[in-house]
């Protein structure tokens, strides 16, 4: 099997990759910067007394959940210029993306705000503290810490997530291994290599959850 | 117009469902393959053999670490040249099966070592052999923390189904993108599939929720 493995080629197509991967670093990390906005938005929905809110983000969370992202893709994507809404590629990607990631990071986010003592929320209230001092000063600083590793799950699901791009044809990191199937006929290479970033990514991601979670486990407050 | 669509979109109904079957079917299939597939891993990721113990963790890296469309492309385009013919429907359950089988591994692995080694140390000296113990020891007890994320994990594998439309097989999201071109409204036909996705995985996700909410213990304060 390595013994037909054509390194020339993917030295030659070397360029097309790094491109690829500089492509899909980019969409997600955009992606994921508006996930978090949408995720948080939502869960301030969820966890809010306004029945309407609560309601809106539920549904919105309920429906992204369990209905797969390529439909949610093809949905803007087809979808968008019926209604007069000329999106580029990379921006409706970016867009189906963003909502998918940030109905997840909504429920990581409320359970960790939900694994934060009542009591604490009450102290603050005494203390005359308004909403977003409660939020800022008590809530958030305690829950961030413990959200960090699954948002980075969500995190690596997203850059993972982002390959499906490359349907509606935007230059991503798996695109660039079907042009090496389309014009080479060598998916081996081609699909191997695009294997292979993506591994890189998701150690890297990986690596700082897990020393993250390490950092945690010294952390008094915990 | 838009009722003429409409109209369009009820007469198209019954492809639709012949779509809701393909999904069902190579979800099915490939839900028992992966979770038979995750089981044996699950269990084989805590044997004492060390070389056992590290080719699985490679393997499931892989999988974990790519996406599911790079894998379909792997098995689709790289197997024929390895002399292994798959038509897609093969293609599709057996790609399905490996990467279900190598997060189920996770949640099973995950599962058993929750169960105290004194458990296996008293049914060793009760004279159990590897089998006994798994099978009525280890096994009944781990099921409680595998269950609730075995179904979450059912779901998620029925939404990367989606996925398969991209070989060819008309499931649900292959139906919406070939109705796509003759009906021009993406929103409608993409909000049906939308729709058809929601009526099968929303009562699997209940299902998980109720789960965990009848199995999780209380954990136990000193």
């Amino acid at each position: 099997m390595l013994e037909t493995f054509n390194f020339r080629v993917i030295i030659e197509y070397l360029p097309q990759f790094l491109l690829g991967l500089l492509a899909t670093t980019w969409i997600s990390l955009i992606s994921f910067m508006w996930a978090l906005f949408i995720g948080a938005l939502a869960c301030m929905g969820r966890l809010s007394h306004l029945r309407i809110l609560n309601v809106t983000a539920g549904i919105f969370i309920e429906a992204i959940r369990s209905t797969p992202l390529l439909a949610q893709l093809y949905f803007f994507y087809f979808g968008l210029p019926s209604l007069g809404l000329r999106l580029s590629e990379y921006q409706t990607g970016i867009l189906a993306l963003s909502l998918n990631s940030g109905a997840y990071m909504a429920e990581i986010l409320r359970a960790g705000v939900q694994s934060i003592d009542y009591g604490q929320i009450e102290a603050g209230m005494t203390s005359g503290l308004d909403y977003f001092q409660r939020l800022r000063y008590i809530i958030l600083p305690q829950a961030i810490g413990a959200t960090i590793p699954p948002l980075l799950g969500q995190t690596i699901v997203l850059v993972k997530d982002s390959a499906l791009l490359s349907l509606i044809s935007v230059f991503e990191l798996t695109r660039a291994g079907q042009l090496m199937n389309s014009e080479r006929f060598m998916p081996a290479e081609g699909f191997f290599t695009t294997a292979l970033f993506y591994l890189l990514m998701y150690h890297i991601l990986k690596t700082f959850s897990s020393w993250w979670r390490k950092k945690l486990i010294f952390r008094p407050a915990m | 117009m838009w009722l003429y669509y409409f109209n369009n979109l009820v007469a198209s109904f019954p492809f639709f469902l012949k779509g809701v079957w393909t999904t069902v079917i190579v979800s099915l299939l490939s839900l028992v393959g992966g979770t038979i597939l995750g089981f044996c891993i699950g269990i084989g990721r805590n044997s004492r053999i060390r070389v056992l113990r590290y080719s699985l963790a490679i393997y499931v890296d892989f999988m974990r670490g790519t996406p599911f469309l790079v894998q379909i492309f792997i098995v689709f385009f790289i197997f024929p040249e390895w002399g292994i013919q798959l038509e897609a429907f093969q293609a599709a359950v057996f790609s399905l099966t490996l990467y279900a089988g190598a997060y189920i591994s996770e949640i099973v692995a995950g599962g058993i070592s929750t169960i105290s080694p004194g458990q296996t140390e008293a049914a060793m000296s009760g004279g159990l052999n590897w089998f006994q113990r798994l099978w009525f020891v280890i096994m009944p007890q781990a099921l409680r923390p595998i269950l609730p994320p075995l179904v979450g994990q059912y779901v998620l594998l029925i939404k990367d189904s989606s996925v398969i439309s991209v070989i060819g097989l008309t499931d649900v999201t292959r139906v919406g993108w070939l109705t796509v071109q003759r009906i021009p409204e993406g929103l409608m036909v993409f909000g049906l599939v939308g729709i058809l996705y929601f009526s099968i995985c929303y009562p699997l996700i209940r299902l998980s929720n109720w789960f965990e909410k009848r199995l999780t213990i209380e954990k136990w304060t000193v």
